[in-house]
């Protein structure tokens, strides 16, 4: 049996907030565009122009600090991280080293040891950098095209330069996959909630890069880390989670050092490849930007922040267990977004049933959402028709089978589900009249499944039922089918 | 022609009493400019055309009562390291040879908004870099009153403009001395405003925290006046400081009785020159008969002022430089391979001498290992300096010494000499270090026939008060020469 080793993870995390405009002036951070139409001359670095502080950014970032229990500082300052790339306007990137927003926070993950606290080491605010895009293009000088013809080129769109980022740093807390995966989903839910981003792995709205190295069991120093980067979905995370803690085992146990340095982890081949050591690491001549004034955060201001803090996901599990009395399992379900779990009160507060509006996100609204491919905040249903698709089915103008249709259809074009049942005649056939004229159409219909019933045979009534149903086009209310149709049988023994 | 000969507040006014035409004044400075140009070399940009067509348009505004200001249709010269919408703004540098900003800097609106004439750009030390406006990329400015010397710098081409009647006033900006070393070395009136007065915005930055757009003008009423257009609060500039205190020509009063100046004895010592010297001593003894308590004292670390300066002001243009690398705008070498060659050869190229000597002692102070040991360092005798002056106006109102140690040196002299030239900043980057307003205005010439400057210092936006104390001095002066004319 070989050595026993433990790796330690650490995190950095940059997420992108949610504000309408960018950090240092007042152009759109709208996604998409055409390229270089969100700019100015302070977001694509023209001689004099000068950056001002968003004050929504210093408020996003101050609600986070908050939310993940940081100290934050009655000042911060911002600092120039200079260094020469084509995605960088000025060629420096404002961010904050030496006097960052938030320091020494935390958050509290569930293990399956049990609870665990990962500390934060710091929260920073800074802009984020333009897009390259690179492009071969044809040249042609003599109506033919020849092979110097074919010229490389890249092109530069700055609409992303200067959208706003907190960089969220942790301690090397983590030792598995697992609770790097916890870690996140609950740091992507606590700032969902807060409404400063919806971090989005995919889309780049929360970027990831894994520090890890791996110690023998019951050391205490480090061992030498690595920077994982371009790690875009939880999948991905945990993958190279695993391939690199593996590759960094199988150099040590071959008596090869771990080279500290940036690794890029290609998902597609389920491997990586070291881009920079640390040899080569940048000198980034970090000084405080002159052009921002120094940032004073009163105690005041934090407190009101903190104010309108709204009801984070911990808060919501401890009210919902109290106040709707729901398992712990549909809880978990719904307080996993904060849109669903919006959706969830507004319609029990409608119909009272909370229960029943559980079941309906949880089953149908999660299996659409799944089929469709859409995240929980592009939701559509009103909590309005959601109530009354309720009460519809408790008032048995339809049955559960109608019920499901008719969700589906409001979940995807939005109907209000009481004027489409009437529209499309939906309606549970409640006249015993007419229910029993079919009723005896079946009976007369299924003589052998009649004569097994009255043999005893209990199980011949559910195929009798299923015809009835079938007969009115799913439209009955099954227990009511059954009654009147033993009512039938019996009575004419 | 007599016109040239007014202040700009006597052409203002007589512009808005309708005695003269803006375009006539418009027509009269640009003959000036046409006939000195080939000796003095003080523009860099001038549009007949444009200036033409924009004093019909300033004149049509007077004539509706759309312009009420003092300088209203007064034309003005602007150095060319602050952006004007549509018009090149060079920065004296290869660099920028055909840049045309699609934005005017916020001191330039405000002359605009005040209806001031934009006669052209002048010429400048290479982004500001330098004493004597010889590091341009485009030819050295000459001295009006001695054409074998320089008029100062960086501002130089402003200082020599007004100076040589080719404007009525024109705007510098001031790092280290850089209004008021040219306007001391041209004879005219140059102040630095407390940082935060002027908005920064459009001024291409060289060192952040010291940058200050300042006036230079005739006398000091104009400087007055010009302050007061410029000194507006600016919301893309975050080291602009919203105040109530504007109305700076209401602040020239006669009367010196009470005020108490201060004289460094540090700045009457070795390397300054005798004759300097001496005019100095004697434009004190003018506030002393008109009534002002006056004494030396030991202002202290002086020494430091010049290291820290250069330490800082670098380390800030190493990264406010770096957005110049021929991506965006501006130069691009013809050829290159590769992204890392084309940035090294444009910037090569595109940059002087001194320039990329001040980015390569930025970019070292500010490196790894270094930057306690001298950015840092320089931080804390900033500080230091700071509060060394803000004890001094505990007991002064005014500080009063030279501008420059010597008046104007030849051409050539200083770039030969450089650790000369960079001692030469030592009376004037004390202001910027601490962010003090200081004004200098001529006190006599020496026996070459050369303006000397005297340089008054004041407590964070007290303008007013320094003003007024220049104002007294500038009354009892008399009127100052102009540079001889010569054909």
């Amino acid at each position: 049996m070989g050595k026993q080793y433990e790796t330690v993870i650490g995190l950095e995390v940059h997420v992108e907030l949610a504000t309408k405009t960018k950090i240092f002036c007042g152009c759109s951070t709208a996604f998409g565009g055409e390229p270089n139409t969100h700019t100015c001359p302070v977001c694509t670095g023209m001689p004099g122009a000068l950056p001002m502080l968003n004050r929504q950014v210093l408020e996003y970032a101050a609600a986070v600090g908050l939310a993940l229990n940081c100290r934050i500082p009655p000042l911060c300052k911002f600092d120039r991280k200079n260094y020469f790339y084509p995605d960088n306007p000025q060629n420096y990137q404002i961010s904050q080293l030496y006097l960052p927003l938030c320091r020494e926070g935390s958050i509290e993950i569930d293990t399956v040891q049990g609870k665990k606290t990962v500390r934060i080491h710091e929260i920073h605010m800074e802009e984020d950098a333009g897009k390259l895009i690179h492009e071969t293009g044809v040249e042609q000088r003599d109506g033919q095209t020849q092979e110097d013809d074919i010229q490389e080129y890249s092109l530069v769109d700055y609409n992303r330069a200067g959208i706003p980022l907190i960089e969220i740093v942790t301690e090397p807390d983590m030792r598995s996959a697992e609770e790097v995966t916890a870690f996140l989903e609950k740091l992507r839910r606590i700032i969902q909630y807060l409404g400063a981003s919806d971090c989005k792995l995919q889309e780049g709205s929360m970027r990831v890069d894994v520090n890890l190295s791996v110690r023998e069991k019951g050391t205490e120093a480090y061992g030498t880390r690595t920077e994982m980067k371009n790690l875009n979905s939880f999948r991905a995370i945990t993958r190279a989670i695993q391939g690199e803690q593996e590759r960094q085992i199988h150099l040590l146990e071959e008596g090869k050092a771990v080279m500290q340095e940036t690794r890029r982890w290609e998902d597609s081949k389920g491997e990586s490849y070291g881009v920079r050591s640390k040899e080569d690491a940048r000198d980034y001549r970090y000084f405080p930007d002159p052009d921002l004034m120094p940032v004073v955060v009163s105690r005041d201001w934090l407190e009101e922040i903190r104010s309108r803090q709204p009801e984070l996901a911990e808060e919501k599990l401890e009210r919902y267990r109290k106040e709707y009395q729901l398992p712990d399992y549909d809880i978990g379900i719904l307080i996993s977004s904060r849109h669903l779990a919006t959706l969830f009160e507004e319609t029990t507060a409608l119909c009272g049933q909370p229960k029943k509006v559980s079941n309906w996100l949880m089953g149908d609204t999660l299996r659409l959402l799944n089929e469709r491919g859409m995240e929980p905040e592009k939701l559509g249903i009103s909590p309005e028709y959601l109530a009354s698709l309720i009460r519809l089915v408790d008032e048995k103008i339809i049955n559960n089978t109608v019920a499901k249709e008719v969700f589906q259809v409001m979940f995807d074009k939005g109907v209000d589900p009481k004027q489409y049942v009437e529209a499309m005649g939906l309606q549970t056939v409640s006249d015993e009249g007419i229910l029993k004229q079919t009723l005896e159409k079946v009976i007369g219909a299924n003589p052998k499944s009649v004569e097994d019933y009255r043999k005893g045979k209990e199980k011949a009534i559910g195929f009798l039922v299923g015809q009835t149903m079938k007969e009115t086009g799913g439209k009955a209310e099954p227990g009511e089918v059954k009654r009147l149709l033993k009512e039938l049988l019996d009575a004419s023994v | 022609m007599e016109l040239l000969g007014w202040t700009a507040v006597e052409l203002g006014a007589r512009i808005k009493a309708g005695e003269i035409r803006v375009t006539e004044a418009a027509e009269a400075v640009l003959n000036r400019i046409e006939e000195k140009e080939a000796l003095y070399h003080c523009y860099l940009t001038v549009d007949r055309e444009r200036v033409m067509a924009q004093a019909e348009q300033l004149q049509g505004r007077l004539d509706k009562g759309e312009l009420t200001g003092s300088l209203a249709g007064v034309p003005i010269a602007v150095k060319d390291n602050i952006c004007t919408e549509g018009i090149r703004t060079t920065c004296g540098s290869r660099m920028l040879e055909n840049f045309v900003p699609m934005y005017s800097a916020g001191a330039v609106s405000c002359l605009e908004k005040a209806g001031m004439l934009l006669i052209g750009k002048t010429n400048l030390d290479e982004f500001a870099m330098g004493s004597t406006t010889e590091t341009s990329a485009y030819g050295v400015t000459r001295n009006p009153w001695d054409i074998s010397r320089v008029p100062g710098g960086s501002s130089g081409g402003s200082a020599a403009a007004v100076a040589a009647q080719e404007c009525f006033a024109a705007l510098g900006s001031d790092t280290g001395g850089s209004v008021r070393q040219p306007a001391s070395f041209c004879g005219v009136v140059g102040m630095k405003p407390t940082y935060g007065r002027v908005s920064r915005y459009g001024l291409v930055a060289y060192g952040s925290s010291l940058d200050q757009i300042g006036p230079i003008t005739r006398d000091v009423t104009d400087c007055a006046a010009l302050l007061e257009t410029i000194a507006v609060h600016d919301s893309k500039d975050s080291t602009s400081v919203k105040r109530e205190d504007g109305s700076f020509l209401s602040a020239l009063k006669e009367g010196v009785e009470g005020i108490r100046i201060g004289i460094p004895g540090d700045y009457l010592a070795e390397g300054l020159d005798a004759e300097v010297k001496a005019a100095i001593l004697k434009a004190a003894q003018v506030f002393k008969e008109q009534g002002a308590f006056l004494e030396e004292f030991d202002l202290g670390l002086t020494e430091y002022a010049i290291p820290a300066y250069y330490t800082i002001a670098s380390a800030e243009a190493s990264s406010n430089l770096e957005r110049f690398d021929g991506i965006k705008y501006g130069y691009r070498t013809k050829e290159y391979k590769g992204l890392h060659q084309m940035y090294k050869k444009s910037r090569s190229e595109g940059f002087g001498t001194e320039v990329k000597q001040r980015i390569m002692l930025g970019s070292f102070v500010l490196s790894a290992g270094y930057y306690d040991a001298y950015y840092l360092k320089a931080l804390k005798v900033k500080a230091l300096i700071k509060k060394t002056f803000h004890q001094a106006f505990q007991k002064y109102d005014v500080i009063l010494g030279p501008t420059a140690p010597s008046t104007a040196p030849l051409l050539g002299e200083s770039l030969s000499n450089p650790m000369k030239m960079y001692l030469g900043d030592i009376y004037t980057v004390a202001a910027n270090l601490a962010g003090l307003p200081a004004i200098s205005l001529p006190c006599g010439l020496d026996t070459k026939g050369l303006p000397i400057g005297l340089q008054l210092t004041g407590d964070s936006f007290q303008e007013k008060k320094l003003l007024q104390t220049a104002y007294i001095y500038e009354k009892a002066r008399g009127v100052f020469p102009l540079p001889k004319e010569r054909k």
